[in-house]
């Protein structure tokens, strides 16, 4: 796509673009970058509750790999990751695409999937905490129905405990996914699909060879919004099970938030951040460099 | 004449106003008490703190220390101070101190002679960092006692047990009646209290000094320790049905007979006295588990932040000394469950359970609490591994105990 | 220009075609799904304590009170604060509302920056920016509390305004820049031509064709801000405490036994704001969505 006015050629005729930005690269410089490599920086060092330039070398990172509960929530993020992105997608497309059908009360349909995103993960983690109860909650209600041995309890086994988390977080934030592939879905012209009726091409072959290549900035911008929102995951976690039983929920991000301020050990905090930045970064930047920053695609 | 008449007035009336500006001081105070027993008790402090003609602006935040500290934390590094603030008495507020953001109350402990009035003396011991006072100790909590529901085990047909064995004993006929032997919250600094309770009073006391006072990792691995781990390895079992998360939840299964006993620290008896409950008639208490009778001198105190405004500087000396007031001692741990800092207070009110702790206190049967002999750090790596043990049951008994060794051979 | 927010799909057909019963069934059961959360919500709020520990999580309230929601607003305790998530509700507004405004304002002029006027290097910093939307918020903290300390602003609501503008940098930046660049280059270049500049080009020609990226960017914004928790109880003190860290205070501040009726009134009214948002604005945001989203 032809974006972007044709680049301004003079310097100085680009002065007030450059003012209006220095918000964003003080952002950048400061606190993404200056932030990040405080952190890193500090990651090497004992410090405790406050910063301390001690250095201890890579003590700090082999002892957060040895450490049972950091790898536990590299684990338990790895899987909540995969399914979380697999899942919103699926069901967001879904939905999307059967609301897509001229159906009648598609203001209700959206709405009601909508909502959820309007709530906090406090507010998410709290509800879904009690609708997973066993003794008030969906065992409960089914067990008084007859079926005495119906067991579901996923918060309080450890085994699945992750889903329980899931759960909630499917149910918080697949409306906002429906919404933007509807959006993607919406401006696709009427005549791809008039032409692909015309060759008979069946309609979920058209959705898969036609459509969804069609839609990859709505993917883009999608996989952006879900994908930050996986590695940030800590709010939900702390308000449906505060991490546990155990250890058996426990994320990267209370990992460090945990050890930072709780254990007051902010070098182990730090490495545990620094993994966690490191590992977004060899995701991240390659591709955002190819996606933004690069020549266009066409 | 004239002339010194005005000066007088003119003096008078700068005192006074003075004093009135004084009096409009608030003081911002920080803290976690938010279960109803503890906001019962802070009520009083607040009360007494009023009554001084300051106003207290109370900042609790809700969801244990955890949730609180780093926000404490972050707003006294920030430059950003409350007035005053609750820590744990112990190595938790160490690195503000070292960093010159807490207050020196030497000169004020001095005239108000503190090391006369307070005991043990390991209280103030542990607010002296470099030979200089630092916070007031506002009471002291115990984590060593076993409450029992009397209603529960007549339920289940048994006598109430007098020691932990007993109530070993007794768990597989509370369980037939449908009754949770042992509840226990789920989140970790629950378990490592109740392990920790469990290594004072099984163990004993040279053995809980060997581990957390001296750090010795070979003791931790050896077989002393090992008897411990099987002891916690009952508890986890017992436990295995308590569904809850907050400490007084699990206190509340007790006081509703639905769990025959938890180990949980003094505080949870202002729970039982909200509920109506009657020590003794409704529940028992045991102080280390009944078998060995010896309570630690953790606790709450208040630390207080260097200010830069002179008003607020004042206000805090009169909390200071507010705090220590008897009167404020006797209201305020009364409602706290916990026990006084100072001997020469008068307890009448004190039910069996709080007279059962002074009469150890007064025996000199105490040891320092964990909070004193390790660091945060080392706390919350112990804590981690205990909520792991006591939530996995496939966390065996020597992996968990190998795992402690090793927290112990680096602990500091 | 085209109707973004029209049925594209194909055609209609008989009401009861088998195709239908597929697509409003599963579009029920989803919604079902997606309700029974807020209903019990509901229900739970309006049923007494005693009803609650003996009953079902599902059924109607027997005996409806609104007692947990007056609780909830007004007396609720957390330590010896006694008035609920009034207080919170102000403090909430306070801080959402410029923050929710100068955290657009200058993402906009970011994105148009970026579309219209790149300048050498503008992609460096923006690829930093979305690799910034990914850094975890707790990591920062630490950081940050020392820049707004050592720039004297740690603790007041300027420099909570100024956390939740960089927060929400990068995904508002990524949305305006996609859909300045959408808009039709003619207008830009020729307004160039006639000699506008920079700011001229946006106040005049810009800002008025974007109402629907803004109505995109308000929501995201205000249920951002309004149910942040964090910077929330980070950067402010107890007399300023948002409305999400009384909840906070009210849910874990347990007398005796968790009120769940009373907590479950909280968490609607915390939510209400947003939610109120979602219900008036629905259709707008996919409509502003799809400008911003769709073209990359």
């Amino acid at each position: 796509m032809s974006s972007a006015g044709k680049r301004p050629s003079q310097l100085t005729r680009n002065l007030s673009a450059k003012i209006a930005s220095i918000p964003m690269m003080l952002t950048a410089l400061v606190i993404f970058v200056g932030g990040t490599a405080w952190t890193v920086f500090y990651s090497f060092t004992n410090s405790r509750l406050l910063p301390r330039l001690n250095f201890v070398g890579f003590n700090q990172y082999e002892r957060l790999w040895a450490a049972p509960r950091w790898n536990v929530a590299v684990e338990n993020l790895a899987i909540y990751g995969v399914l979380m992105l697999i899942f919103s997608l699926l069901i967001g497309f879904v939905l999307a695409a059967l609301m897509d059908q001229k159906i009648r009360f598609e203001d209700t349909f959206r709405t009601i999937f909508l909502y959820p995103f309007a709530l906090s993960f406090i507010v998410t983690g709290l509800v879904w905490q009690w609708l997973l109860n066993p003794d008030f909650g969906v065992q409960a209600v089914v067990r008084s129905l007859g079926w005495t041995s119906f067991t579901f309890d996923p918060l309080y086994d450890q085994r699945i405990v992750i889903y329980g988390i899931l759960i909630a977080a499917l149910w918080q934030g697949t409306g906002l996914v429906m919404c933007l592939m509807l959006a993607g879905l919406r401006g696709i012209d009427e005549d791809i699909w008039k032409a692909a009726r015309v060759d008979g091409i069946p309609t979920w072959r058209t959705y898969v060879q036609i459509i969804i290549p069609m839609m990859r900035p709505v993917f883009i911008t999608t996989l952006v919004i879900i994908a930050a929102s996986i590695v940030k995951v800590y709010d939900l976690v702390v308000a449906q099970t505060s991490g546990g039983p155990g250890i058996s929920s426990e994320v990267p991000a209370k990992y460090v938030y945990d050890y930072m301020f709780h254990a007051q050990n902010l070098g182990q905090g730090f490495a545990a951040s620094t993994m966690m930045l490191l590992s977004v970064i060899i995701i991240v930047i390659p591709w955002a460099y190819l996606e933004f920053g690069g020549r266009k695609h066409a | 004449m004239r002339y010194r008449i005005l000066v007088a007035a003119f003096a008078a009336a700068t005192t006074c106003g003075y004093a009135g500006v004084a009096s409009a001081t608030d003081l911002e105070v920080t803290h976690w008490w938010t279960s109803g027993g503890e906001a019962a008790a802070v009520k009083e402090l607040a009360k007494a703190f009023d009554a001084t003609g300051n106003k207290w602006v109370d900042g609790a935040i809700a969801g244990s220390g955890g949730t609180a500290r780093p926000i404490m934390i972050s707003r006294i590094t920030g430059g950003d101070p409350m007035g005053a603030t609750q820590f744990n008495h112990g190595r938790q507020a160490e690195e503000l101190v070292q960093a010159g953001l807490m207050r020196d109350f030497t000169d004020l402990a001095a005239k108000e002679k503190w090391t006369e009035i307070v005991r043990p003396k390991s209280l103030l011991d542990s607010c002296t960092i470099d030979g200089k006072i630092y916070c007031v100790p506002v009471n002291i909590h115990s984590w060593q006692w076993l409450w029992l529901s009397n209603k529960a085990f007549e339920t289940a047909g048994v006598p109430v047990p007098k020691n932990w064995d007993e109530f070993v004993a007794a768990a597989p006929k509370l369980e037939e009646k449908g009754i949770i032997p042992l509840a226990l919250g789920g989140q970790a600094w629950q378990s490592s209290g109740a392990f920790d309770v469990m290594l004072a009073a099984l163990g004993g006391k040279d053995l809980f000094l060997k581990v957390y006072q001296d750090k010795d990792a070979e003791v931790a691995a050896g077989p002393e320790m090992a008897k411990i781990f099987k002891a916690a390895d009952d508890a986890r079992k017992m436990a295995k049905n308590s569904n809850v998360q907050d400490w007084n939840q699990a206190t509340n299964l007790v006081i509703t007979d639905k769990a025959g006993g938890q180990i949980m620290g003094d505080w949870a008896q202002g729970e039982f006295q909200i509920a109506g409950k009657v020590a003794g008639k409704d529940y028992t208490c045991l102080p280390g588990l009944g078998v060995t009778e010896m309570i630690a001198t953790g606790g709450d105190a208040f630390y207080f932040p260097v200010q830069k405004d002179a008003a607020k500087t004042a206000a805090q000396e009169v909390l200071a000394t507010t705090l220590l007031d008897p009167k404020t001692q006797v209201a305020f741990n009364l409602k706290k469950g916990s026990l006084p800092v100072r001997g020469d207070v008068d307890l009448n009110a004190a039910n069996d359970c709080m007279k059962k702790g002074l009469d150890i206190l007064a025996k000199g049967n105490v040891i320092p609490w964990t909070d004193q002999l390790l660091s945060q750090d080392s706390q919350k790596q112990k804590e981690d591994l205990m909520s792991e043990f006591f939530s996995n049951p496939n966390l065996s008994v020597e992996d968990a105990q190998k795992r402690f060794a090793e927290i112990i051979a680096s602990a500091d | 220009m085209l109707d973004p927010s029209g049925p594209r799909g194909s055609r209609p057909r008989p009401v009861l075609s088998s195709r239908n019963i597929i697509i409003y069934g599963t579009l029920f059961v989803v919604a079902f799904y997606y309700l029974i959360p807020l209903y019990v919500m509901v229900v739970t709020s309006l049923k007494g304590m005693p009803e609650i520990r003996m009953g079902n999580i599902f059924s109607p309230p027997m005996e409806i009170t609104f007692e947990p929601w007056v609780k909830a607003w007004a007396t609720a305790c957390t330590g010896l604060n006694c008035d609920g998530l009034s207080r919170g509700f102000w403090n909430s507004v306070i801080i959402t509302v410029p923050s929710v405004i100068a955290s657009i304002a200058i993402a906009s002029v970011n994105g148009y920056a970026l579309a219209n006027w790149k300048f050498k290097g503008a992609n460096i910093f923006f690829t930093i920016l979305i690799v910034g939307a990914f850094i975890p918020y707790q990591i920062m903290i630490y950081p940050i509390v020392i820049i707004l300390r050592d720039i004297g602003l740690y603790g007041s609501l300027f420099g909570l305004i100024i956390v939740h503008c960089i927060f929400g940098m990068p995904i508002l930046t990524l949305l305006f820049r996609n859909y300045f660049s959408a808009l039709p280059q003619e207008l830009f270049k020729a307004a160039r031509v006639d000699g506008a500049g920079f700011w001229q080009i946006f106040l005049r020609i810009m800002l008025p064709m974007s109402l629907p990226i803004f109505v995109v960017a308000v929501i995201l914004q205000v249920t951002g801000i309004w149910n942040d928790f964090l910077f929330g109880v980070v950067y402010t003190r107890p007399d300023t405490y948002p409305m999400t860290v009384q909840l906070n205070n009210i849910v874990n501040s347990v007398q005796g036994v968790k009120e769940y009726n009373v907590n479950m009134a909280a968490t609607i009214l915390t939510g209400l704001v947003p939610l109120i948002i979602y219900f008036a604005s629905g259709k707008l945001f996919v409509r502003g969505i799809a400008a911003g989203a769709v073209k990359g």
